[in-house]
């Protein structure tokens, strides 16, 4: 049950003003344009769903910044593809020309048709990787200053095929002839730790979204092989002469991971192996998901007072829970207050904190804050009585920002070795760079 | 300088300017010249008049330029269709040019170009592109070969691009592969041209691996439409598509996890390898929740599906669709939605927590759908009924207006679920009654006082308070306090009479909505002739509300699991029901009511029955002709219909949706509220209708029912079904039996059938009086049953008839009344009233009569329905030819009977034969029929969607032969 694909492709700016117009199909036509920016843009109530059926056309839609990038259909598409796709397609247009606004669309429209043109054909997407892309659509639009064309001009035959067989092959993220003095790789795990716990300490619910994000520049055409700490490569190869209990301490249980389109996934089914030819340059090869033995970083202990109808009183204790040789760093606090605030008086024990009443919140930061240590911030905020007392404020939960040198999860990079079979250079020569990186997602304590 | 400039040119005189310009001999000027265009174009502005002039800028070596001009060649073809044509020779050069990117390019806006003219020049150039060199111009044309298509269909088959695409299938390229598929997907769901074998499989299943993602996304889909002969092959294609599951791209994941879950059905259930599979499935699905709000959005609203198909998959991660704050709100809906479906005893303390949290959150929808969700909670997990009632409380202690009218909705359906268990909480619902300004809410309320008015000593003061506003209320308010002054009258008839007086001549005379004064004369009548029976009808016990909370209809369910990550799993309504021109061979739903039946809101007002919160499995089925799930009968005949209209109104009126709810029935009079009026009604006079000659009330709505009993309504109007009619030529009919005994039945001896003619249903009856005294005004009323047969009128028998007189009736029915499941299948219970008593009798209708006339499908569909429905859906039978019949009596007995010969064939001396035939619920049942010359029995293999469909069809089959 295959269906036919998007119809159409608009973007619009925050007023509903077309900027970008594509039709791919007969089935849609330009009232679509104006069908979504009359019942959507301009709609008095929010958003209350991403897909919107009008008059039997479909409208797919993401909004980035202060653009809406929209896709129409008459068909049944394959909605989680055409999500997919818009994001992709915005991902594409940052690379070219940097922040995605109305200004840079405009001034690269010329260059966006032209995207629109390859990346979607008949409106199927084809391959959209800007590594790729940039190849050969080199539009001269304006470009951000830190932009740079990778190549101008007319490509020369060679290039020609080179290009074609990119776009079209199966190593589709690599060219051939790359040549490095140095064969450098940087491996940076980052993990965001994500928690909801209840106003009595209790963790609701804690996961840690981990990312291997990888910058190799190696000359050839390596294959990398990447090993971790996880529970079932550890366990399978039970035959290691360590001892198993201090092992099974220190594997990771992955709930879930899924890996940039390098990796032979076959191969990760089969023999747990995570094996990859790497694109040249930046890229994300891996994404994990775990939920079992978080080290959570910090402890949030929020005690709110309603002292009368028009007082309030907030403490709010933090607690690092970490080695206290590791250092944390750009700590946010962040307490909410209500509305009808109009005034607030702090003390903290350390760092900075401040009042915003434009984001009706207490913004506590803290440069930089050792493990196993505490700290503490009271504010009495002084509430403007008004006479609507049925509704009552919902207080939304405490959060959190942290940046910490370690990764939450436990997991730990086991080895990353590298063999190029044609260029004479072997594993040891290449230079390797790891860093574990563990940074608050939301992490959210109610009070 | 930058582009944004070419946005804000607005000058008058500007399309002549741009002439000039476009044909300036500078090759920048020209350039930017194109660029203005582009942008005029872009904001919607008609610069079709400078046609001649871009095309003109066509020939050029500048790509950029190339590219822009064949923009504004794609935009303006259409409308200019003979100048287009002059671009034709620079592509056909371009098709030939050294540089592939070019020649691409060519290939691909030529197919862009949507002229039929143009097509004939791209057949040529076509052909070669699919046969280059180079892979990018290969992936090009094969989806060059779809935009073709899509223009002119027989050109492509005649030049034989359907087989170039199918060679392109082996290609060594993956993405011409994936393309390939893409395209030949397209045209094979217009018109199955190539049949998708095990041997295409594999080289699929190898190109996967290799792909770009989005490849891997068409590779699936196309995998997802074949079926595997054996187990075997089964799992060996789940084996080598799972580890897709671990992919980056949401897409290419969510079609994994449509392909496995249709291939699981194939294999055996209590399989390790199963077992294995389905524990793969949670993790990348619980994932797709920390990508963006868009994808989390399709992702959850496929969870809700997944977790009805296979509860097991997600049972253990009920903490992930926790809400966060900062959730879009249509993912908060979404993750609430999916939170009930998995909630049991295990983890209710914490949904309940989490529930009362959300309940005090800032948007208003979804705090009211977190109230409804733990009455749902109340009901679905019978251990955490007192904690949610208590947690409801505290709501209402909150006196926030809208979370205080929700809680009473939800309390109501915790008394039907719980009678006599909680009532100690009226106190303090009855505090909040003037804060309650919404209908469903006031009408709940007005419920609550009427049923349990024996214990609220001023239950009268309070109905009296609504009575006052009688005519502001919103009808299903009225109606509600209709009822419940009723039940108030019956409990406490001493103090109450001049209330219920009130009421009923508020409801009878002074309104001119008919529902409310049919049921106020319902009441009155009742309570006039009979208080005793009125009490035993209005204050019955009600039938107890179920469990599960609006779950799609199976077959709709199964339909969805198919379209996994499609918009028809975001609808959650099946793709004809949006799309155009729809190839689906079965429509199986009302779009109106499967979303009724999804969206959880209870728009009905059938507190008794079936509160739209509760959901009943068959709110669609019934509307959209399926056959209901539902498979507890209530067999008391006091669950008679009473409804007006029956199911008639609900395809119609997307409101009404409860009207189709099986329990809607003689519940009205249990203390129903009624819906708001069921489509258009013409106002009759109720003094006309009032037990006058039924002729003259013409317009009253007759779906049969109670009404006809009491001497009200009109004669309804004449199915449609007789203009449908096959012409005079009559199928067989079963020979009238004998449905009551005049020995046990006061006299009353009725022979009957059901039979088809004409196009239409009837009851054809003898009745014979044996009894002493002549018998009198005759009345029927059929229960809800299977096909929804109810009488398309009122039995109307013109004289008495007298002792040892027999009078020959033929009733027309209709099979839009009310539906629900019954056992047999085809059983009909069906009461008959005359001036002495009121008898029942059971019959089994011979399936036949439902078998419809437009049931004769188009080949296409035949096939490709055959295809769809599982081999595990057939059945097969052998079928005595004792009259030796041929093929060509066959095929005359069969289509007099309504089964319609699609196709005939011979093989190998066999004669094969294909019928088709459509329920009048739009069932299809497909038949084959294997005729040998050397046996006398014929080979019978019948195939549906629905297995229920097949039951004794094979009899029919036997009897129409024998006949």
């Amino acid at each position: 049950a295959n269906d036919a694909m998007i119809g159409g492709l608009f973007v619009y700016n925050h007023k509903g003003e077309v900027l970008i117009s594509r039709i791919y199909r007969d089935d849609v036509n330009r009232n679509a344009v104006d069908a979504f920016r009359v019942n959507v843009i301009h709609a008095r109530q929010q958003v209350r769903s991403p897909v919107t059926n009008m008059a039997r056309t479909s409208f797919l839609h993401i909004k980035k910044g202060n653009l809406w990038i929209c896709a129409v259909t008459r068909q049944n598409v394959n909605a989680a593809m055409v999500f997919e796709f818009l994001n992709r397609f915005a991902d594409t247009m940052q690379s070219y020309f940097g922040k995605l606004n109305e200004e840079n669309v405009k001034n690269n429209f010329v260059l966006i048709y032209e995207l629109l043109d390859e990346i979607l054909d008949f409106g199927y997407p084809q391959n959209t990787d800007p590594g790729v892309l940039k190849a050969f659509i080199t539009q001269q639009g304006v470009r951000s200053a830190e932009q740079q064309t990778p190549m101008g001009g007319v490509a020369s035959k060679e290039d020609q095929s080179q290009i074609t067989s990119q776009v079209t092959g199966q190593i589709g993220w690599r060219r051939e002839g790359i040549k490095y003095r140095r064969n450098e790789l940087f491996l940076d795990v980052i993990e965001y730790v994500n928690l909801l716990m209840s106003q009595q300490g209790q963790v609701l619910s804690a996961h840690v979204a981990g990312k291997v994000a990888m910058k190799s520049y190696l000359s050839g055409m390596p294959e990398c092989k990447f090993g971790i700490n996880d529970k079932i490569t550890i366990e399978g190869k039970g035959r290691t002469t360590e001892d198993p209990a201090k092992q099974g301490r220190a594997a990771v249980a992955i709930d879930d991971c899924q890996f940039h389109q390098c990796v032979k996934l076959t191969k990760f089914e089969t023999e747990h192996a995570i094996s990859f030819i790497p694109p040249d340059g930046e890229y994300e090869l891996m994404r994990y998901r775990t939920t079992k033995d978080i080290q959570l970083p910090f402890r949030v202990i929020p005690l709110v007072r309603e002292v009368s109808r028009n007082k309030m009183e907030v403490k709010v204790v933090v607690k690092s829970n970490f080695k206290p040789s590791l250092l944390a760093q750009k700590i946010e606090v962040r307490i909410p207050t209500p509305p009808n605030t109009s005034g607030v008086q702090l003390i903290c024990m350390k760092g900075k904190a401040k009042y915003k009443a434009g984001e009706n919140a207490i913004v506590w930061k803290i440069k930089r804050m050792a493990g196993m240590k505490e700290s503490q911030i009271s504010a009495e905020i002084d509430i403007l009585a008004t006479g609507n007392e049925k509704k009552k404020w919902n207080r939304p939960p405490v959060s959190m920002n942290f940046e910490v040198p370690f990764a939450p999860s436990g997991l730990k990079v086991r080895y990353l070795k590298v063999f190029e079979a044609k260029l004479n250079y072997s594993d040891h020569d290449v230079i390797k760079w790891v860093r574990y990186i563990g940074r608050s997602g939301l992490y959210e304590t109610r009070c | 300088m930058t582009d944004s400039k070419y946005f804000t040119t607005t000058k008058k005189g500007e399309i002549f300017e741009l002439k000039t310009e476009l044909n300036s001999d500078k090759k920048e000027k020209k350039r930017e010249a194109v660029k203005k265009v582009i942008a005029s174009m872009t904001v919607g502005k008609d610069v079709s008049a400078l046609f001649p002039d871009v095309i003109n800028c066509m020939q050029t070596d500048n790509v950029e330029l190339k590219k822009l001009v064949y923009l504004y060649l794609m935009n303006y073809a259409k409308s200019q269709p003979d100048m287009a044509i002059m671009a034709v020779n620079t592509f056909v050069k371009d098709c030939e040019d050294p540089n592939p990117l070019i020649r691409a390019l060519a290939v691909r806006t030529m197919g862009c170009i949507r002229v039929e003219k143009i097509t004939e020049y791209l057949c040529e150039p076509l052909r070669k592109c699919m046969k280059d060199e180079d892979p990018y111009v290969r992936k090009t044309a094969a989806v060059c070969v779809a935009k073709l298509y899509d223009m002119n269909p027989q050109l492509v088959e005649e030049q034989g691009f359907v087989e170039l695409l199918n060679d392109l299938l082996s290609d060594a390229n993956p993405m011409v592969v994936a393309n390939a598929v893409a395209a030949l997907s397209e045209i094979n769901e217009s018109k199955p041209l190539i049949e998708v074998n095990s041997q295409m499989v594999n080289k699929l299943l190898t190109a996967l691996n290799e792909c770009t993602e989005w490849g891997q996304v068409f590779i699936l889909d196309a995998l997802s439409g074949y079926t595997p002969k054996d187990e075997r092959e089964a799992q060996n294609i789940c084996e080598r598509i799972s580890p897709r599951l671990a992919h980056a791209n949401a897409a290419v994941v969510l079609s994994t996890v449509k392909v496995l879950m249709k291939l699981i059905e194939m294999l055996p259930a209590d399989s390790d390898f199963i077992a294995s599979l389905t524990k793969k499935l949670a993790p990348p699905m619980v994932t797709l929740l920390s990508a963006e709000p868009e994808i989390q959005y399709v992702a959850l609203r496929n969870i809700n599906l997944i977790v009805q198909k296979r509860p097991d998959i997600l049972k253990q991660e009920m903490k992930v669709f926790f809400v966060k704050y900062n959730d879009p709100i249509y993912v908060k809906m979404e993750k609430l939605d999916v939170m009930i479906r998995l909630a049991q005893q295990s983890n209710i303390a914490q949904v309940l927590s989490e529930l009362k949290e959300y309940a005090t959150e800032v948007d208003v929808d979804f705090v009211r759908k977190s109230v409804r969700a733990i009455g749902r909670c109340a009901i679905k997990v019978e251990q955490s009924a007192e904690r949610c009632v208590a947690t409801l409380l505290e709501l209402i202690q909150t006196k926030v207006n809208y979370v205080v009218q929700e809680a009473v909705v939800v309390i109501k359906d915790i008394f039907r679920k719980y009678p006599n268990r909680y009532e100690s909480i009226i106190s303090t619902l009855c505090e909040n009654l003037d804060t309650l300004d919404e209908p469903e809410a006031r009408a709940s309320m007005i419920w609550i006082i009427g049923e349990y008015a024996e214990r609220i000593d001023n239950a009268d003061e309070l109905l009296e308070s609504f009575v006052d506003g009688f005519h502001d209320e919103n009808t299903q308010v009225q109606l509600q306090l209709l009822t419940s002054v009723v039940k108030l009258f019956l409990k406490r008839p001493t103090d109450t009479q001049q209330l219920v007086q009130r009421v009923l001549s508020l409801a009878t005379q002074d309104s001119d909505n008919p529902d409310l004064r049919d049921r106020g004369y319902i009441y009155w009548r009742l309570l006039s002739a009979d208080p005793a029976a009125a009490k035993e009808v209005v204050l019955a016990e009600k039938p107890l509300i179920s469990e599960e909370t609006d779950l799609l209809e199976p077959s709709l369910l199964d339909q969805l699991v198919c379209h996994i990550g499609s918009l028809a799993s975001v609808y959650h309504k099946p793709p004809s029901s949006f799309v155009d021109n729809t190839k689906a061979p079965l429509r199986q739903l009302q779009p109106n009511a499967a979303a009724l039946a999804t969206n959880g809101s209870s728009t009905g007002m059938d507190m008794d029955s079936a509160p739209g919160l509760i959901g009943v499995p068959s709110v669609g089925g019934a509307a959209g002709g399926a056959v209901p799930s539902q498979d507890t009968l209530i067999a008391d005949l006091l669950q008679l219909d009473m409804n007006p209209m029956g199911g008639v109104a609900a395809p119609a009126a997307p409101a009404a949706a409860h009207v189709a709810a099986p329990g809607g029935g003689l519940d009205d009079l249990l203390g129903l509220g009624g819906g708001p009026s069921y489509g258009a009604a013409p106002a009759a006079d109720p003094m006309a209708a009032w037990g006058m000659a039924p002729a003259a009330a013409a317009p009253a709505p007759s779906g049969g029912g109670l009404n006809d009993l009491f001497g009200l309504g009109g004669p309804g109007s004449p199915s449609l079904g007789g203009m449908l009619g096959g012409g005079g030529q009559q199928g067989y009919q079963t020979p009238k039996a004998l449905w009551l005994d005049a020995a046990t039945h006061k006299g009353l001896q009725v022979e009957g059938a059901m039979v088809r003619k004409n196009g239409a249903i009837y009851m054809e009856m003898a009745i014979t009086n044996k009894a002493m005294q002549p018998l009198s005004d005759f009345a029927i009323q059929f229960n809800k049953n299977s096909f929804g047969l109810v009488p398309a009128q009122p039995l109307h028998i013109a004289a008495p008839v007298f002792p040892n007189q027999t009078t020959q009736v033929s009733l027309q029915l209709a099979t839009n009344g009310p539906v629900q499941k019954m056992e047999p299948l085809a059983n009909v219970q069906i009461a008959m009233k005359n001036n002495v008593d009121v008898f029942y009798f059971a019959t089994i209708v011979p399936m036949l009569v439902y078998f419809a006339e437009d049931g004769l499908m188009e080949k296409r569909d035949f096939l490709e329905l055959w295809k769809e429905i599982p081999e595990a859906n057939e059945q097969q039978f052998t079928i005595a030819n004792v009259r030796n019949l041929s093929a060509d009596d066959i095929c005359a007995k069969l289509q007099a009977n309504n089964v319609f010969t699609v196709a005939r064939r011979s093989v190998d001396g066999q004669e094969l034969l294909y019928h088709s035939i459509k329920y009048t619920n739009k069932i299809v049942v497909l038949s084959e029929l294997k005729i040998s010359a050397a046996s006398q029995s014929l080979t019978l293999s019948l195939k549906s969607r629905h297995q229920t469909a097949l039951v004794s069809l094979e009899e029919v089959y036997q009897k129409i032969f024998d006949n």
